[in-house]
């Protein structure tokens, strides 16, 4: 078995002007808005004071609606077609992030392991927030297979809500995130 | 004097630096916090992490997200402990980029425009490797910093130094298949900013990368040896350990170094996810992964 022998580089804040570096054209378009399946991904990042944050940025990794892990290049370079399954999305002035994507599907079963709900990887950067945090979006349907995800039924019902979307009417999905305090997400560690 | 002090947000804080924390947020004093304020803090956490170092407890690796001498973290870190999760799924891959992505001119920092840029020309150069030391092959880094005189591009920053038209400060690379990388790039000033009164960033690139899988993801700085401004710099600082920082510290390479052309700094970057083996996950189980 390899164990690990280096130590990792640490992380930094993210600083306040990425703006001019990390954002580009239809980097929170994971697929064309408006096209077949598609849906909005959206919510608010706030601090512990519940003011909402304007400059954070966040990435998401997913697979596609049938569950399958995407390994396809274009993600900087989108052509309208290829769903990469990953995108990064600044927040605005008022805090509200937005990506169109598509509902993740599930993916499959490890075996020996209880099967994950669907869901969708974030990792959230911000000025203020000395490193990266890796949070996960769960869609809001199929009770049963919420109950049994690993992962949800290891916390409490309060702190297991901060992980669940919203669906919003439209078929979209809402979901915010809150650094600090009441509310706060959870946010994971994978060491 | 009667002012209106009202705490309420503007609607855009476009014309407020945006290094300087929400007004809301400012202590009534902060205005006179001063590097000697700051500087106490930062040894006294220093000194703690010290004792306790020597008391047993384990290194530190991260920098801490929980780091008050950099005032706007104060209210943008989570007080409850990051929850233990083995990665699932998607958290075991990684998104994959190519030179379809990125054009391979995009590593040269100093052909984006039509002259050439103002300062001191630099080749940053390295690997990208995983824990076991093998290399994150065909993976992207990104890049972003000021120019020479301390300035960056960004519409919110307002340090009154020159910008440089011909200096955006953005680049990019896929690694090599060893899991090298390589920036030819302008040695970016030390930047002021509003932390405190008299506060100065060491002089820093930042780098964002993907390793093999999502959780690996990483921004950081990278820095330069022998800055005078380690000691007093709060980000930096927010790292406790000093093996740890040295981390983020190029080393000056002369045989990277280009004659009559530029210098050369080496800097790899390790990165590490979970500490997953599939058999071992696999044995324990999810009794095995309780907090």
């Amino acid at each position: 078995m390899t164990t690990t022998k280096l130590v990792a580089t640490p992380g930094q804040t993210v600083g306040p002007f990425y703006g001019y570096a990390l954002p580009y054209e239809k980097d929170n378009e994971l697929l064309a808005p408006g096209s077949a399946g598609s849906i909005r991904l959206q919510g608010t990042v706030y601090d512990g004071s519940g003011e909402a944050i304007p400059d954070a940025i966040l990435e998401i990794w997913q697979p596609d609606a049938d569950g399958r892990i995407v390994q396809r290049t274009g993600s900087l370079v989108r052509d309208g077609y290829t769903f990469t399954g990953w995108g990064r999305a600044a927040v605005g002035n008022s805090g509200v992030y937005t990506f169109t994507t598509v509902n993740p599907g599930r993916t499959e079963q490890v075996p020996g392991k209880p099967a994950a709900a669907p869901f969708i990887s974030v990792a959230v950067f911000a000025r203020g927030l000395m490193n990266r945090l890796f949070t996960r979006v769960y869609l809001p349907e199929n009770e049963e297979a919420l109950a049994k995800d690993p992962l949800l039924s290891s916390l409490d019902p309060e702190r297991r809500k901060t992980l669940i979307a919203r669906r919003d009417p439209d078929g979209g999905l809402t979901w915010d995130i809150r650094l600090q305090g009441e509310g706060e997400t959870v946010f994971l560690d994978f060491q | 004097m009667p002012q209106d002090i009202s705490t309420k947000q503007p609607e855009t804080d476009e014309l407020v630096p945006a290094a300087e924390p929400h007004a809301a947020h400012l202590p009534l004093d902060r205005a006179i916090e001063t590097q000697a304020d700051l500087s106490a803090e930062i040894n006294s956490l220093g000194e703690a992490y010290a004792r306790a170092l020597k008391d047993g407890a384990a290194a530190e690796t991260q920098p801490r997200l929980d780091y008050a001498p950099y005032r706007s973290s104060i209210l943008r870190h989570p007080t409850k402990s990051l929850h233990h999760a083995d990665p699932e799924t998607i958290e075991l891959y990684s998104p994959a980029f190519g030179h379809q992505d990125v054009h391979a001119l995009e590593a040269d920092l100093t052909i984006q425009h039509n002259g050439e840029p103002q300062g001191e020309r630099i080749i940053v150069a390295g690997k990208v490797l995983d824990g076991d030391g093998r290399p994150v092959a065909g993976q992207l880094v990104e890049i972003w910093q000021a120019n020479s005189s301390g300035r960056y591009i960004h519409k919110r920053d307002q340090h009154p130094a020159p910008l440089d038209p011909n200096f955006t400060g953005v680049g990019r690379c896929i690694t090599g298949p060893d899991g090298s990388y390589k920036f030819t790039t302008i040695k970016p000033g030390a930047y002021p900013w509003k932390n405190h009164l008299n506060a100065w960033r060491p002089a820093h690139i930042h780098f964002s990368m993907f390793g093999t899988e999502f959780t690996q993801r990483i921004v950081t700085q990278m820095y330069f040896p022998g800055d005078q401004l380690f000691p007093l710099d709060p980000i930096y600082q927010s790292i406790v350990d000093q093996d740890a920082r040295d981390r983020l510290v190029a080393n000056y390479d002369h045989d990277l170094t280009e004659p009559e052309w530029a210098l050369g700094y080496n800097w790899d970057i390790i990165l590490t996810g979970s500490k997953r083996t599939w058999t071992e996950n696999e044995a324990l189980g999810a009794a095995g992964d309780e907090e």
